[in-house]
């Protein structure tokens, strides 16, 4: 059984139509890439994906691990082990970043019927994987994203991905707003959370983040759909010849 | 409309009132003839309603209708269900002094573990000795109705110098349904003394009740005190407070308000400022629900130049609840370098809610800093969607929200001990949301 299925997806918001049939199939330990101009869609996949709200399914599912993803509220999906890094994660002024983080986490594990973790015992496991990662403890007591450059935004992400570890990420446009550096402690913080039983969609409009994170499929999107499908060549191949040549083909 | 009418229709069932309050009030003749004349002003004006400017928002005549009997002094009984509801609010290592259905129980007052610095009568004991004690510089019909039927209280006064490490929590605590309290008390607080009064109001299984208190608060020069109003009402009664507050110079005071009961509530503060280089920080949360109204009006007064007043007000709104908040900073022409700001935020959770919010600011002195901010609006959708996405169900992600919209309120709040049961009320408050 693939982890995520995405069978002729429709999807509108307001009275204009985003997706106009999209299918995608990726299964565990897969890492794909979704590129695309700008206004293909890709976001919207990304969104729909993760429940948020305005956008309207008109035909077509979403299946995970086999369940219906469309029936199921966000922090349904979370539980079930969707995780979707946002390409402009919010601030939260006056939410503690430690205290997000384990009403998050115990919030997940209720739902799956877990224990919650003790105070202690979430304070030993945030050391551990902030220390894998190379954040700063100082970053964890200021509020959610509150002052947060572009680079710590996307690795408070990444330290959430691995926090709640969760088997599938969605990376929207994880490059956007990131200089090199920070493109690249952030992409570390990624492929270290590959593993055989986690699978990545990382969504950009540009090759360069694919040089850090190699994809196993590359899909091109156009106008609401998925256009071309290969291996990790296609994303060279697109950087040479840009999108135009699929544009036309939509 | 025809005023005349209505005034004349509220006088009548107050002089009912007072013939019948009479019999209990304290006080020697010529404090019963002092009640007297408080309570024909009272009678003059009647029940506040939307045409007085300072009442706009909250019209007594509409919400409350009509003051309810005086509640019988209590018996044994209402004193044990007092007991257990005192119990249940005290506030860990603070003093207790205990009023039930407006008169003091000393017998649930931890009167000995006071300091020695401390010095409490009960307002009753103490009519005849200050006759101070029931006049105020306000002609507010609510005030004056107060003195007429105020049947005990507490008054205390905190010696020059004193370090209470305890705080002093005044707790009214109602046990009779459909009938009404009327408390005063006074604070006294020493040159450089440091002090914190806590005051809470609570139900012990009564409904319908109503309290009018009047509380007049005087700090000397250099003192440090922490004034925090918990009133957490019956969900039916009804509740006006009023204070009176005079700041000496190079004081600290930092007040806080938080409203999370009554049907009718409204909390009007006044702070005038007597003495150069003191500072003030107002700090208020309203957290309302189905049809509750709550008022939060205060007048700052900065009589004199060189004072520093900051007012931070946060107001969560669910249902059909209505939210007011008046406040106004007064600059006299001397009162040069006066800083004064206040902001004042509205949180409405459905759609119905309402939230008035009133600003004023009147300037005389020319060289002053004074600003004022005011904002409403809903929880935003975007940071409501990342906290789901992150596995927290609707409820909760509101929760984490609004708990940070009125923290930064709460967080003024220097103890901790006392920070976190505030924090706790909020909890229960936000758990209790359908």
């Amino acid at each position: 059984m693939a982890l995520l299925e995405v069978k002729d997806l429709k999807v509108r918001v307001e009275e204009r139509e985003i997706l106009h049939g999209l299918s995608l199939t990726v299964n565990e330990g897969e890492v794909h890439a979704i590129m695309g101009p700008n206004g293909s869609g890709k976001s919207t996949l990304s969104h729909v994906i993760a429940g948020k709200p305005g956008y309207e399914v008109t035909d077509g599912q979403i299946l995970f691990k086999g369940e219906d993803l469309l029936e199921m509220e966000p922090d349904e999906r979370a539980a079930k082990g969707v995780f979707l890094a946002f390409q402009y994660p919010v601030e939260i002024p006056g939410v503690a970043t430690m205290t997000f983080l384990r009403t998050a986490l115990n919030a997940q594990r209720k739902a799956r019927g877990e224990s919650e973790y003790s105070t202690p015992d979430f304070l030993k496991k945030v050391r551990e994987v902030s220390k894998s990662l190379n954040i700063p403890q100082d970053m964890l007591k200021r509020g959610v994203n509150v002052g947060f450059s572009g680079g710590e935004k996307k690795r408070n992400e990444v330290l959430q991905m691995a926090l709640f570890e969760p088997s599938l990420c969605i990376l929207d446009e994880m490059d956007s707003g990131l200089d090199i550096d920070a493109l690249r402690i952030a992409a570390d913080g990624v492929n270290a959370l590959r593993s055989p039983g986690r699978a990545m969609v990382v969504i950009t409009h540009y090759q360069r983040l694919l040089n850090y994170i190699v994809p196993d499929f590359v899909h091109v999107m156009s106008k609401g759909r998925v256009v071309k499908s290969g291996g990790k060549d296609l994303a060279l191949e697109l950087e040479a010849s840009g999108y135009t040549q699929f544009e036309d083909a939509a | 409309m025809n005023v005349a009418v209505a005034k004349t229709g509220n006088g009548r069932a107050v002089s009912d009132l007072f013939a019948s309050a009479e019999g209990r009030l304290p006080g020697s003749p010529d404090v019963i003839a002092a009640r007297r004349e408080a309570f024909e002003s009272y009678e003059r004006l009647g029940l506040p309603h939307r045409r007085i400017e300072e009442w706009k928002y909250t019209d007594l005549r509409a919400l409350v209708g009509e003051v309810l009997p005086l509640a019988a002094a209590p018996d044994a009984a209402a004193l044990k269900r007092a007991a257990d509801a005192v119990k249940a609010q005290a506030i860990a290592g603070a003093c207790k002094l205990v009023l039930v259905d407006g008169v003091f129980a000393a017998d649930l007052s931890d009167v000995k573990a006071l300091a020695s610095e401390v010095t409490l009568k009960a307002l009753r004991e103490m009519l005849d000795k200050d006759a101070g004690l029931l006049k105020t510089a306000s002609t507010d019909a609510v005030i004056a109705l107060n003195a007429a039927l105020a049947t005990d209280g507490v008054v205390l006064s905190i010696a020059d110098g004193a370090q209470l490490s305890a705080p002093v929590q005044i707790i009214h605590v109602a046990t009779a349904a459909s009938a009404s309290a009327f408390t005063r008390s006074r604070v006294a607080v020493g040159k450089g003394a440091r002090a914190t009064i806590i005051e809470s109001f609570v139900a012990a299984g009564a409904k319908a009740y109503q309290v009018n208190d009047a509380v007049i608060v005087q700090i000397g020069d250099d003192a440090d005190v922490a004034h925090i109003r918990l009133m957490d009402d019956a969900p039916d009664a009804v509740n006006v407070t009023s204070q009176f507050v005079t700041v000496g110079a190079n004081t600290k005071l930092n007040f806080f308000n938080m409203t999370t009961g009554a049907a009718v509530s409204r909390l009007q503060g006044f702070i005038t400022f007597s003495g150069e280089g003191s500072e003030l920080a107002v700090n208020g949360v309203n957290l309302l629900k189905k049809t509750e109204h709550g008022d939060t009006t205060l007048v700052v007064d900065h009589a004199v130049p060189n004072c520093v007043s900051r007012e931070t007000f946060r107001a969560v709104i669910d249902d059909r609840a209505h939210s007011v908040f008046q406040g106004r900073i007064i600059v006299r022409p001397d009162a040069q370098k006066t800083d004064g700001k206040m902001m004042t935020r509205a949180l409405l959770l459905s759609d119905e809610a309402e939230a008035d919010n009133k600003p004023e600011l009147e300037i005389f002195a020319d060289d002053v800093s004074c600003g004022h901010g005011a904002t409403a609006g809903a929880l935003d959708d975007s940071l409501l969607f990342y906290l789901k996405a992150r596995g927290l169900p609707e409820k909760q992600a509101q929760a984490l929200l609004i708990q940070a919209f009125v923290g930064e309120a709460i967080e003024q709040i220097a103890d901790d001990g006392l920070r976190e049961h505030v924090i706790g009320i909020a909890e229960r408050w936000l758990e209790q949301r359908s």
